[in-house]
């Protein structure tokens, strides 16, 4: 059982995130860490591979400036491996140009199954891993918070608004797995050691194939033309409670139809 | 000190760990005057937590001493100073002689479960008669052919009504002084051993801390870690990763208590404007940051020379008296400034008050420290 996990390199969202003011595009200078929401694909990659009883965990990840702090801590956690595209020539790709370059490196990887995040926590577009099955001319399935493989199938309870879906479609597919389906497990001081010496391929859009005009600013048919600031939250109603606060709110939650 | 990604990959792993594993659970715990330290030192062992320092041939991870240094600002900075020294004893004080001296086989038996969680230790040196002058101790280990036949009593001893086996110091002759003491590993099923009391606690109130008591409790003479009649001075050597760790303890927990405060002070308002307006408050608190940012660097400088295999003696002496002076002086500054809201249990404030008084007595007091430095420096006549 192989499996490629996208994971996502971002800054860290404990700290400000500052938005470039000509390109409305998130600056990605200092250094970036593993997006928490794929912490939980790389969890799921991880078991799968082991209940299968072999197999391997390739991370595949698009990030700038060569960046691997992210990929080691899930090289950490106990992937095997990181293909990793990084290149000048991929600053201001879109959501589109994003998923060729991955499905490109995916296939380089020749995975039984891809697993993605929902949505990253800086782009959150949550396009991706739609873009990528459709590029490989694989089934999609999103919102994934169980998975089974049975022989050359995988079986899916996938999140919904009302409870879950229970879904079956041939390997090799691309799934997008829920946050907080699994605990992603805590490297140990092992695993951090072990991961330096852990092979991460760093590949240019050259490399993959690419034809560098689709990808890029240049290759971007999305265009972020306006960003606002989100309107300021507005000072919350204060009830004083004189016996008859619980009614109060009562009639509140009635009022927006929470109850 | 330089930290390399390997080291920001490990404080961030700790972090979330702990964060995980003990900073939700320590109101319950405090209030409990109790942890479960077998189930949360499983999981740190299982994370290569509990035997960083140590020989992996008894599952140690053979780091070298700036991942000690790391995990030990960790435990500090986590918001439960009662479980972060349990640890510290499992870690840096119970076991640090066990690993230098103690036999292949006595190692394997003891060692190798302490390091993956499995057993549960304590350091047991304090008497009744005995802290800070440690050569008074009168617990008495006397040979019966193969066996140390052992009578007296422990005191404040930390992990003490959880332990599985104490690092124990007694006198195995009559030399008296610091002459003729011997450490030994003690399990706490041994005929003859009990828990007199479970102590009441100002603070670290998580932390169990035990009155022991030995009548005629027998172990085999193997037992002994290293040579017999060298238990003072393995002690001692003992004495310096305690000191040391728990100085990294101290830095961790005071500089999240100056991040906390800093955020309260930016929201709470008084005088049209928010009490971190006022410069009074801001010097101090800058102050307070240069302090520590001086102390964080000298515990650095120690840890280095500790890599480099120096002594350390005068490093862990004058960095764990500055550390206590520094904590209480800092811990009284942040609840000053929260107001009345400081000083009620609901808030952090009130428990880091009252935990911070420990380390200017435990581990060797203030006044001991200024002793050893004093005979250090020659400030004797
Ligand atoms: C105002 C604005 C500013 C933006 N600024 C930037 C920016 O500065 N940089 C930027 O990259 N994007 C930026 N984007 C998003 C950009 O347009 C693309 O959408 C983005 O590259 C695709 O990622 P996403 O995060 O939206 O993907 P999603 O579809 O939300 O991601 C789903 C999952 O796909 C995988 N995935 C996505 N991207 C990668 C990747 N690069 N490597 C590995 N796995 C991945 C992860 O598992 C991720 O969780 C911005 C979008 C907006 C609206
Ligand atoms: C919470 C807690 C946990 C502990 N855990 C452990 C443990 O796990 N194992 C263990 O063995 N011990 C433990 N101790 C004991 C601790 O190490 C001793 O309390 C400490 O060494 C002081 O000894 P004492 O209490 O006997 O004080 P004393 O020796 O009676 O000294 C009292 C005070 O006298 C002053 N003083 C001492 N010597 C001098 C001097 N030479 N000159 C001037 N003034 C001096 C100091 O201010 C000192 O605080 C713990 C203590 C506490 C409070």
């Amino acid at each position: 059982m192989n499996v490629v996990v996208c994971v996502k390199q971002i800054p860290d969202p404990a700290g400000t995130m500052k938005l470039d003011q000509s390109s409305h595009n998130l600056v990605r200078e200092g250094k970036l860490i593993l997006d928490e929401s794929d912490s939980y694909g790389v969890e799921m990659g991880l078991q799968l591979a082991e209940q299968a009883g072999g197999g391997e965990v390739t991370l595949v990840s698009m990030a700038p400036n060569s960046e691997t702090s992210g990929l080691r801590t899930a090289l950490a956690m106990g992937a095997a491996r990181a293909i990793l595209v990084s290149d000048p020539g991929l600053a201001g790709t879109d959501a589109l140009g994003t998923a060729k370059v991955l499905a490109a490196a995916i296939k380089r990887a020749e995975p039984d199954l891809i697993l993605t995040a929902t949505e990253s926590t800086d782009g959150y577009t949550g396009t991706i891993p739609a873009q990528i099955a459709e590029l490989l001319g694989m089934p999609s399935v999103t919102f994934s918070k169980k998975v089974t493989i049975s022989g050359d199938n995988v079986t899916v309870e996938r999140q919904t608004e009302e409870g879950y879906e229970e879904v079956e479609v041939p390997l090799p597919a691309v799934l997008s797995v829920t946050a907080g389906v699994v605990e992603p497990r805590y490297p140990s001081f092992k695993g951090i050691m072990a991961a330096k010496g852990k092979p991460v391929d760093e590949l240019k859009v050259t490399d993959l194939g690419i034809d560098g005009s689709a990808v890029g600013a240049s290759g971007a048919r999305q265009e972020v033309t306006a960003v606002t600031p989100a309107e300021a939250r507005k000072a919350g109603e204060i009830v004083t409670d004189d016996g008859d606060g619980f009614q109060q709110i009562i009639s509140y939650l009635e009022r927006i139809k929470v109850i | 000190m330089l930290f390399t990604e390997e080291h920001d990959s490990f404080r961030r792993t700790v972090r979330g760990l702990l964060e995980r594993e003990v900073t939700p659970h320590a109101d319950e715990w405090e209030e409990a005057g109790h942890f479960p330290a077998h189930a949360l030192f499983k999981t740190l062992g299982a994370h290569g937590l509990l035997g960083l320092e140590y020989d992996p041939a008894y599952g140690g991870q053979g780091a070298d001493h700036s991942y000690a240094v790391i995990l030990g600002e960790e435990l500090g900075r986590m918001g439960c100073p009662g479980v972060a020294m349990a640890v510290g004893v499992q870690t840096d004080m119970a076991t640090p002689s066990l690993h230098r001296f103690g036999s292949p086989d006595l190692k394997e038996k003891y060692l190798g479960p302490a390091i993956r969680g499995e057993m549960v230790t304590s350091i047991a040196v304090t008497e009744p008669d005995a802290g800070s002058d440690v050569a008074g101790i009168r617990t008495r280990a006397a040979r019966d052919g193969d066996q140390w036949v052992i009578n007296g009593s422990k005191l404040y001893i930390t992990n003490g009504t959880q332990a599985d086996w104490l690092c124990l110091l007694c006198r195995t002759s009559d030399e008296g002084g610091y002459r003729g003491m011997s450490q030994i590993v003690f399990p706490t099923d041994t005929p003859g051993f009990a828990v007199s009391r479970k102590l009441d606690k100002l603070g670290n109130r998580s932390s169990d801390t035990a009155e022991l008591s030995f009548t005629d409790a027998r172990v085999p003479v193997t037992n002994t870690i290293g040579e017999i009649g060298r238990g003072f001075q393995q002690q001692m050597n003992q004495f310096q990763n305690e000191r040391m760790s728990a100085v990294y303890n101290s830095v961790g927990g005071m500089g999240r208590a100056l991040e906390r405060t800093r955020e309260y002070l930016k929201q709470r308002r008084a005088f049209g404007a928010p009490l971190l307006a006022n410069q009074y408050i801001q010097f101090k608190l800058a102050e307070l940051a240069a302090e520590l940012d001086v102390l964080r660097h000298y515990t650095y400088a120690c840890a280095e020379a500790y890599i480099a295999g120096q002594d350390t003696t005068r490093f862990a002496t004058i960095a764990k008296l500055k550390a206590g002076r520094l904590q209480r002086n800092l811990a009284d500054t942040c609840l000053q400034f929260h107001g009345g809201i400081g000083y009620m249990e609901e808030t952090w404030t009130a428990r880091y008050f009252r935990d911070s008084r420990l380390l200017s007595i435990g581990g060797g007091a203030d006044e001991v420290m200024l002793q050893v430095l004093s005979r250090l420096d020659g400030f004797t006549a």
